[in-house]
């Protein structure tokens, strides 16, 4: 994220994220360590104003605190990255027990359920490739950006081949260049409004909370007040498809697709492999992007006569934001509470009627 | 060019709102200081005050209750320039709600000024008390007055490290009591006495703004003014570099393992088990297969178990839960106490146990090794996984040993001795 352009590295300490708050405090240009969850959200977001590109890292507790922040950031449109390491909920839960628990609250933290990319990674690769697409969609889009991990992800060592490891080019801000007077929220054909940074010497910069038209004055319920919230929504949605990774592994002649994502995907790689060599044909979807759900993800599912969602939590949180809480029957999910998903588990179910 | 601050439409407060005085007397103060509206950035915060950002022409940035102390504190470490000017606009209510924001931002003697605008009550959402609210002081929702004392936010400020803080009465022109708290290197915080007319006054007939204060004995002074260091980035000159900290590691040995072998290794905190586990995963590497490692040990690391999971294997490792080991590796008793619940699950595999410890009953074999008396508690980890690698043959032995002796730890550890013990 240095890499590509992170400026600088805020902080909370918790488990299990604190890794990356000791890795931050060597490796960022700038390090700074909040005296809690809410200020470090809403530093990071000073910093964003001023042309800075912020991160953090948190797992539950602490990203419950920076709900309205995010909305804050969200709604000012302001760029940053919070990296969420899922712990065992609710509440405090276990600290030092992997979960993917916190997938339905990210579906609706932003009031108004408006679209936020929540990123996912499933393995080394990506953690070297997602997290700077996140910064680059969350300088592009002017958004916060969530980068979706769990403890499984980021207490444990892999080894890897770094000759895999392509270059990271710098972000390039395109900041307003224009003629007349700027407005902070005058959106270009793309729906993302061009950026300048607060204290700049020629043009006044207005970045508000609340409810504003295009200038980032207050408007209560005006159209021009709701045009621009709505649009910010939409703006996420519109350029989706360029940030929407996935991979997608098709087996020939497969009726069954298994789905998963971030450490669940390792398992149901291991599930993948082990059935294909008793000779059953299944097809596996490992969604990069997570949220907004990319039109693509039910286009792939729409080929199989049985989707399984492999998820470690205990109510099928993905499976629920894409098919409801009443999901037709050849819908069907792995779930587990309290410990990682077994391939073993997940071959099972993929056997269950044969 | 029209260098005002406020940009001449009515300001929206109520008719004897005390609001309008500061914003007037913040432009009056900031033209006397010379200041243009664009070296301004102007942080509110919700309530009545913060409306106000409209009607002026610096840079505002508008943020929720209570937090616009923090997020200035982020704009102002941001900008990391003091050709600008950063002042914050909250009111008593921001005040009580950010105080740790407040405490904060005087601690790290950020770059800004604050100016709070206290009117003893919550003027927005009808006129409730605040932790500012002076003893006797009635609101709408409090018709009996207030019951303790206030908090004293100046003599808090002062405390926690501001390098100005003043109380001031909003009463007639103040804008030179701004302009000194706005010229000031470091935190300033200015706190102005101001009345609501619509929920004080009502609540409280006649009241008048001095004798509040006087009654109250909230003083009108100044509390703090010093020149103490301000804050700055603490740049890193020379970060890490991403891989700076471990080296590629080249195959330089061999493995003839055809499929993963997992290893636990349970013994106690402070007896190097995670580094001897690191140095077997980096020799693994060397040894040309794929390698996973993660370490298990109370919240209080310092006590108690510490135990490591490796996944050793010559394709790539996906899963990294926890089925039986193939070896499970006992080196003491909180290693037992952790593992004995493996161990019991163990169907196939090794079990290798110091042989101080009692003896385990298990569907596999047990091995009873002397680790600690041989090779002492702190090196009864390497020795029991060189011990291990000897006797499993996954990948040489040798590899852990060049691992080890070409770092730190090389000079400190007698490996020789080790790996001629039996």
């Amino acid at each position: 994220m240095v890499q590509a352009g992170a400026d600088v590295f805020i902080g909370y300490p918790i488990t299990p994220a604190n890794l990356l708050y000791a890795y931050g405090s060597r490796r960022y240009p700038l390090f700074l360590s909040a005296p809690d969850e809410i200020t470090t959200l809403q530093w990071m977001t000073g910093f964003a104003a001023t042309g800075k590109l912020p991160v953090t890292a948190t797992s539950f507790p602490g990203y419950a605190l920076m709900l309205e922040s995010i909305n804050m950031a969200y709604m000012m449109e302001l760029p940053m990255v919070i990296i969420l390491v899922q712990r065992l909920g609710p509440a405090t839960g276990t600290a030092t027990c992997g979960a993917q628990g916190d997938i339905t609250l990210l579906n609706g933290m932003i009031s108004g359920g408006f679209a936020i990319p929540v990123m996912s990674l499933a393995d080394t690769q990506d953690c070297w490739e997602i997290p700077a697409k996140a910064m680059q969609m969350a300088s592009r889009l002017r958004t916060p950006v969530i980068l979706f991990t769990s403890k499984e992800e980021v207490m444990t060592s892999y080894s890897y081949d770094i000759s895999r490891f392509s270059g990271i080019s710098p972000i390039r801000r395109n900041n307003w260049d224009g003629s007349g007077k700027y407005k902070s929220y005058r959106a270009n054909e793309q729906l993302i409004p061009s950026f300048l940074p607060v204290g700049n010497p020629d043009h006044q910069v207005r970045f508000t909370a609340s409810t504003h038209d295009e200038e980032g004055n207050l408007q209560g319920t005006s159209k021009a007040g709701l045009d621009n919230s709505t649009r910010i929504h939409q703006k996420i949605l519109k350029n989706m498809a360029e940030y929407t990774y996935y991979e997608l592994d098709d087996a020939h002649d497969s009726t069954t697709l298994i789905l998963s994502f971030g450490i669940t995907s390792r398992a149901a790689h291991e599930a993948v492999i082990s059935l294909r060599k008793k000779g059953v044909a299944v097809s596996h979807l490992v969604p990069k992007t997570l949220l907004p759900v990319p039109p693509v993800y039910y286009e792939i599912a729409s080929r199989y006569k049985r989707v399984i969602f492999c998820e470690e939590n205990y109510t099928g949180q993905y499976r629920q934001i894409m098919f409801g809480y009443s999901s037709p029957d050849h819908i069907s999910g792995v779930n587990s509470f309290g410990k990682m998903i077994d391939p073993s588990e997940i071959v099972r179910e993929v056997l269950r009627d044969e | 060019m029209n260098n005002r601050f406020l940009t001449g439409e009515e300001l929206p407060f109520c008719k004897g709102c005390g609001h309008t005085g500061i914003a007037e007397h913040t432009e009056k103060a900031l033209l006397n200081l010379g200041w243009s509206p664009l070296d301004v950035i102007l942080v509110s915060d919700i309530g009545c005050h913060g409306i106000v950002d409209k009607f002026f022409t610096s840079h505002t940035v508008h943020g929720l209750h209570g937090r616009s102390i923090a997020l200035a504190s982020g704009i102002t470490a941001g900008l990391n320039d003091q050709s600008k000017k950063v002042i914050v606009f909250l009111g008593d209510g921001g005040a009580t709600i950010g105080m740790q924001h407040l405490i904060d931002a005087a601690h790290n003697n950020f770059n800004m000024t604050l100016v709070i605008h206290n009117n003893f009550l919550y003027g927005m959402t009808g006129g409730q008390p605040s932790e500012l609210t002076p003893m006797g002081f009635k609101t709408p929702t409090l018709p009996s007055g207030a019951s303790s004392e206030g908090y004293d936010i100046c003599d808090l400020a002062m405390a926690a490290g501001a390098n100005y803080v003043a109380r001031i009465m909003g009463i007639g022109d103040f804008s030179e009591a701004l302009a000194t708290a706005f010229s000031k290197n470091g935190l300033s915080v200015v706190e102005v006495l101001e009345v609501c007319p619509s929920y004080g006054m009502k609540a409280n007939p006649g009241m008048k703004l001095r004798q509040v204060a006087e009654e109250a004995a909230i003083e009108v002074k100044v509390y703090a003014d010093r020149n103490h260091k301000s804050w700055e980035p603490p740049f890193l000159t020379a970060p890490d570099s991403l891989f700076s900290s471990f080296d590629c590691l080249p195959a330089m040995f061999t493995s003839s393992i055809e499929k993963p072998v997992r290893i636990m290794l349970a013994g106690s905190a402070g007896e190097g088990v995670q580094v001897a586990a690191d140095f077997f995963a980096q020799a693994a590497v060397t040894a040309g297969l794929n390698v996973t490692k993660k370490g298990s040990y109370p919240v209080t690391v310092g006590v108690g178990y510490s135990a490591s999971e490796l996944i050793v294997s010559p394709d790539p490792i996906f899963y990294t839960g926890s089925p039986t080991p193939d070896a499970l590796i006992i080196l003491s008793n909180d290693g037992l106490s952790f593992a004995r619940n493996t161990a019991s699950r163990m169907e196939n595999g090794e079990i290798f146990i110091d042989a101080s410890l009692p003896v385990m009953n298990a569907a596999v074999s047990v091995i009873p090794i002397d680790f600690r008396n041989q090779a002492g508690p702190r090196n009864a980890a390497f020795y029991a996984l060189f011990r291990y690698l000897t006797h499993s043959g996954i990948f040489p032995a040798e590899a852990m040993k060049k691992m080890i002796g070409e770092s730190k730890l090389g000079a400190k550890i007698n490996m020789e001795k080790l790996f001629q013990l039996p």
